[in-house]
This record gives structure tokens, sequence and C-alpha cells, in this order.
């Protein structure tokens, strides 16, 4: 085999390799979205909306009601806390800390934090929160996602005001403006799609959350919608459900992850689409 | 160039002087409350700015703190001994540790080829119509919540693993004499190798993301002249594109270990969760940090049990801060020369 025999060999061996790996990518992605939409479209039903979690070997099968008002209460209210305290440290980052030391610690830190251990947040909240107010609680739980929240919204934020031109700020400026009106009213204005962006992607982050509630929400088998108390969420419930040898419970199982995955889903699509359109 | 200079002033003046006319009355109260807004709206933000830094020193203290008991007293020990027997109150995490660190590596064995092939192909030689929905698809792999793979790892693909690959790699690569080692044991699906591969499967949108974004870097130019000199797409690839991006990335994959070490849900469920380990095979059930807390804690009696696991946490966020800082590092050192050479 000579040289130019050898080099188009390789480049078609390894050109062949890169498709496969496409290709394996791509059929995990196929087979798992299967999967749950098979298992869990067979599992809809009203009940899911209506009833509550069952007991073990209930006669009659439950719903996922109290998860699923659960989930939507401390996913709503962690964006709620969390979105707010994250625009503006990205709006520090980007209009004041280019270059100071407290922004680009805080830059390196946060970047770090975005994909720290989400199960070393729950442990933290339950050291501070859980462990000195003296049991698990929805509010726990809703401080453990706003934590997980605040990292994303902090860097789109800063990505979206830097993509402001600097043209803009200047003209600004040059009508007299103050730079805090600037920032309100010009800044924040022209890079609004791209943070609701953002905090459409921390909702779909937290959304599936499962592991920082394991330790301060829990879980709760009843209707409550007290936040002092254990409360109720899907991705706990779903842990519990199909782990257990209960048919019934799993099936109720897929049923929630069909829900959580065509949530997350969507909300990425509709991510993508209003950035698409804000270019 | 002096007719502009001529025309600017003489319209400015006009501009400026109308607007003064009207302007002077209202404008000193403007500039006080204005410039009072600057500096409370600054100081706003950069508090703000240090919840960041505080939420990173609240919980190294807290954890710190939380988990005293226990750092007092097993000391350094805790970290190799096997021991985990909370009757008898006698910690020591190497199980969950050593299933950590061999869950992880197996996901970047299997991953970082993967990925590098997935980066490739959508950089060089996917059609461009083709382009954008398969990375969009890849980063919707990534954003599919943990607990789903978990769960559709433990009830789907554990029996099929079981049934078909285990005794395959049994029976292929058991015999090999040092790596046979590591495929031996009856085939009950659920194990460390099971654990490692839903893990590759879940970090390989990130690294593949990653790597995408740094080889599209690489300058056109520099791609072309290697073209043009009678280059394959192949060695264009290895001998340009890489050791152009080599940094960043590097730190692709550093961002995909420190997903891996961190990852509690899809873990869990097919790990095995026992503290017993005995022989090497990857076949055998074990436990990892992240398996035995989201096991463990809940049921924990307050005290040294809490405390133990509490350290585990400790351990697994320092190694995975050191990963998550490293790669964080390299890519900054990638985006810092992209300014220089361009």
């Amino acid at each position: 085999m000579n040289l130019h025999q050898r080099r188009y060999l390789t480049n078609r061996v390894a050109l062949a390799l890169s498709l496969s790996a496409m290709a394996f990518g791509i059929f995990w992605l196929m087979w798992i979205l299967w999967t749950v939409l098979d298992l869990g479209i067979a599992g809809l039903s009203l009940d899911l909306f209506t009833k509550m979690t069952p007991p073990p070997g209930a006669s009659e099968p439950g719903g996922l009601a109290n998860a699923i008002a659960g989930s939507a209460i401390m996913v709503g209210l962690a964006t709620a806390i969390g979105t707010p305290i994250g625009i503006l440290s990205g709006v520090y980052l980007a209009e004041y800390g280019q270059s100071t030391w407290l922004g680009n610690v805080t830059r390196f830190i946060n970047d770090v934090l975005l994909s720290a251990p989400s199960i070393v947040i729950g442990l933290f909240i339950y050291a501070v929160y859980v462990a000195q107010v003296g049991g698990f609680s929805g509010w726990a739980g809703v401080i453990a996602l706003a934590l997980i929240v605040i990292p994303v919204v902090v860097r789109t934020t800063e990505n979206m005001l830097l993509l402001v031109p600097n043209s803009l700020r200047e003209a600004v400026y040059a009508l007299g403006a103050r730079k805090w009106e600037v920032i309100l009213k010009v800044t924040i204005r022209a890079s609004k799609a791209g943070i609701v962006t953002g905090i459409l992607l921390a909702v779909a982050r937290i959304a599936g959350e499962t592991a920082p509630l394991l330790f301060t929400s829990l879980s709760n088998q009843f209707w409550s919608l007290n936040l002092n108390e254990p409360m109720a969420n899907l991705p706990v419930t779903i842990f519990k459900f199909a782990m257990s040898p209960f048919t019934d419970w799993q099936q109720l199982a897929w049923a929630g992850v069909f829900l959580i995955t065509l949530g997350v889903l969507a909300i990425n699509v509709a991510a993508r689409v209003l950035f698409q359109e804000k270019r | 160039m002096s007719m502009t200079a001529d025309a600017m002033p003489g319209l400015a003046p006009g501009e400026e002087s109308g607007k003064m006319a009207v302007m002077p009355p209202q404008k000193p109260a403007k500039t006080g409350s204005s410039s009072l807004g600057d500096a409370v709206f600054f100081n706003i933000t950069r508090a703000f700015a240090l919840i960041a830094l505080l939420m990173l020193a609240g919980i190294i203290v807290s954890l710190v703190y939380a988990a005293w008991p226990s750092i007092q007293k097993y000391g350094l020990p805790f970290i190799w001994t096997s021991d985990w027997n909370p009757p008898a109150e006698k910690f020591g995490a190497l199980i969950p540790i050593y299933g950590t660190i061999v869950t992880s590596i197996i996901a970047l064995v299997i991953a970082v080829p993967v990925s590098f092939g997935i980066a490739l192909f959508l950089t060089e030689l996917s059609p461009a119509w083709l382009r954008r929905p398969l990375g969009t698809a890849i980063e919707l792999l990534a954003g599919i919540p943990s607990i789903v793979y978990g769960m559709w790892g433990l009830l789907v693909f554990a029996p099929i693993f079981s049934t078909y690959v285990q005794p395959f790699l049994g029976s292929t690569l058991g015999n090999l004499p040092v790596v046979g080692r590591l495929f031996a044991g009856p085939p009950i699906g659920i194990g460390l190798l099971c654990a490692g591969i839903i893990l590759a499967i879940m970090i390989i949108p990130f690294i593949a993301s990653v790597m995408r974004d740094v080889f599209e870097v690489t300058p056109a130019m520099l791609k072309e002249s290697a073209y043009g000199v009678g280059a394959t797409t192949w060695e264009v690839v290895w001998n340009v594109v890489l050791p152009y991006t080599r940094v960043g990335a590097i730190g692709g994959v550093m961002l995909g270990l420190g997903r891996a070490l961190g990852e509690t849900m899809a873990v869990t469920f097919v790990i095995g969760n026992t503290n017993f380990l005995s022989s090497a095979s990857l076949f055998e059930p074990g436990n990892s940090i992240t398996s035995a807390l989201a096991n463990e804690f809940g049921e924990a009696s307050p005290g040294l049990h809490t405390a133990a696991l509490i350290e585990l946490g400790l351990i697994l966020f320092v190694i995975t801060f050191v990963v998550l800082a490293f790669s964080k590092l390299l890519l900054m050192r990638l985006a810092k020369g992209e300014g220089s050479k361009s």
C-alpha cells in the first residue's frame, strides 16, 4: 500500500467512525425518547391530574396531582426568587465588573457553581436550614432550587448584555442619561429576549432536579400546600415509585417521567425559538 | 473632513442651545437624584454579585461544620478505609470514592472518542442543512433530566445489558489475561459498568457541544491552508484543528468529568447500592458518593452517620470544584489565545 492509498484509507476510516459516533449519539436519544413516549403515554389518564399518589398496596390506581402541584409551586417560587438575584448579579458582571477583581472572581466561581453537583446544594441547605429549623419543608426545597437557578441566569444575563453594542450605550449617554438609566432603560430592554431565554433554561434545569430535593422538601404522600411541611414533588415521587417493586407505581413513574421530559423539552425548544427570533 | 468638522459644531451648538434654554431649571435636581440612583444601583448589583462568593464560602464552611464530628473522629484514614457500617458507627469512604472514580473513568473512556467524533461530524462532515438540527438534537439530549436516564437505565437498559451485552463481554474480553478480571462474574445488569455507560450517554452531549464550539474557533484560513497543500479532512482535523484547540477540548472533557463525578440520579438507579466489593470486576454492584448520599441520608440517624455522609459530600464538592476550576481555566486560556491570534 503506498502513501497515498494509506492516507486515503485512514481518512475514510476516520470519517466513517465520525459518522457512526453521530449515529451512536442520536441512537440513544431516540431510544430514550421512544421509551418515555411509549410507556408514558400508556400511563396517561385524567386520574393523573386529579388523584393523589397512592399508598403502597392501594386497590385503586392513584394519580400524581399532589406531586404535580408541589413541583409547579416550588419551581415557580424558586424561579421568582432566583431570577432577580441572578439578573442583578449578571448586570454587575457585564456593566461594572468587566475587569475588577470582584467581577473576575465572581464570574469564575459562578461558572464553577453552574456545574457543581446539585446534591451538594441539597446538603448545604440541609445543614443551614433543615437541621436548624428542625424538619424537611417546601421552603427548603425552594431555596435549594433557587440556588441552582442563580448561576444559570447570571451566565445568560451577562452574555446577553455583552452582546448589546457599545455604540447603543454611547448614544444614550450622549443624550445625558445616567449609567443606571442606560442599563435599566436600554441595555436590559435590548437583551430582554436573551435574558428570558436564560430564565426558561433555568426553569428547564430545575424542573427535573431530584438530588437537591431529597434532603430538603423530601416528599409528601398527601395534598399539602403548606410550604413549612414536606412537600410532594414529581422528581422525588418518580424516584420512589421507579425503585419500588409495584408495577402500578412504576406505571405512574413512567407517566411522571413523560410529563417532565415533555415539559423540559418544550421549554428548551421555546427558549431556542425565542432566541432565534431575537437574532 | 473639514466639511464635517465645520458642520458638526455648527449644528451641535444650535441643538445644544435650543435644549439648554429648556433644561436649566430641571437639570440640577435631575442630576442630584440620578447620581444618587447611580450609586444605589451600582451597590445593589455589586451586593448581588457577592452572593456567588458567599454561596461558595457558605457551602464549604457549613459542610465542614456539619461534618466536623466525623472529620474529628476518623481523620484522614476516612478516605482509604473501606468499612462502612452504620450500626457499629464505623465509617470509611473508600467504596463510594472508588465507585465515583471508576464510573467516571468508564464514562470518559466511552464519551470522549464519541464526542470527538460527533464534534468532527458537526464541524467538518455534516451537510450544512443537517448541522443545525443535529446540533440541536445533541443539545436536547443534554437537557433531559438525569432522573429520566436513571429510570430508563434501570428498567429498560439494565435487563437488555445483562441478557445480551454482559455475557458477550464476559466470554470475549473476560478471557483476556489482565483485562479479563474486569469483566468476570455473573451478569446481573446493574453495577459499576452499567452506571458508567449511563453516565457516558449523559455526558456525551456536554463534551460534544463544547468540542464543537472550540473546533469552530479554528480560523478558516488555517484549515484552508492545510486543505490547499493537499491534506485530507482527517489530517486537517488531527494535525491542525485539534492542536489549535487542544486546550479548549481538554476543558470540555474536564467539564464532562465534573458532571460525571457529581451526577446523582442516573447513577443511583443503576449502580446497585452496596458497600461491599468482593472483586475488581466492573460487573459488581457498588456505590458512589452521590448514590450513598441519595440512599442513606434520608434515613441516617443524626450524629456520626449524618456527619460521615456530609463529609462524603464535602469530599465530592472539593473534587468537582478542582476539576471544574481546571476546566474553566483551560477554556479561558483558549478564549484568550483566540483574541490574540485573530
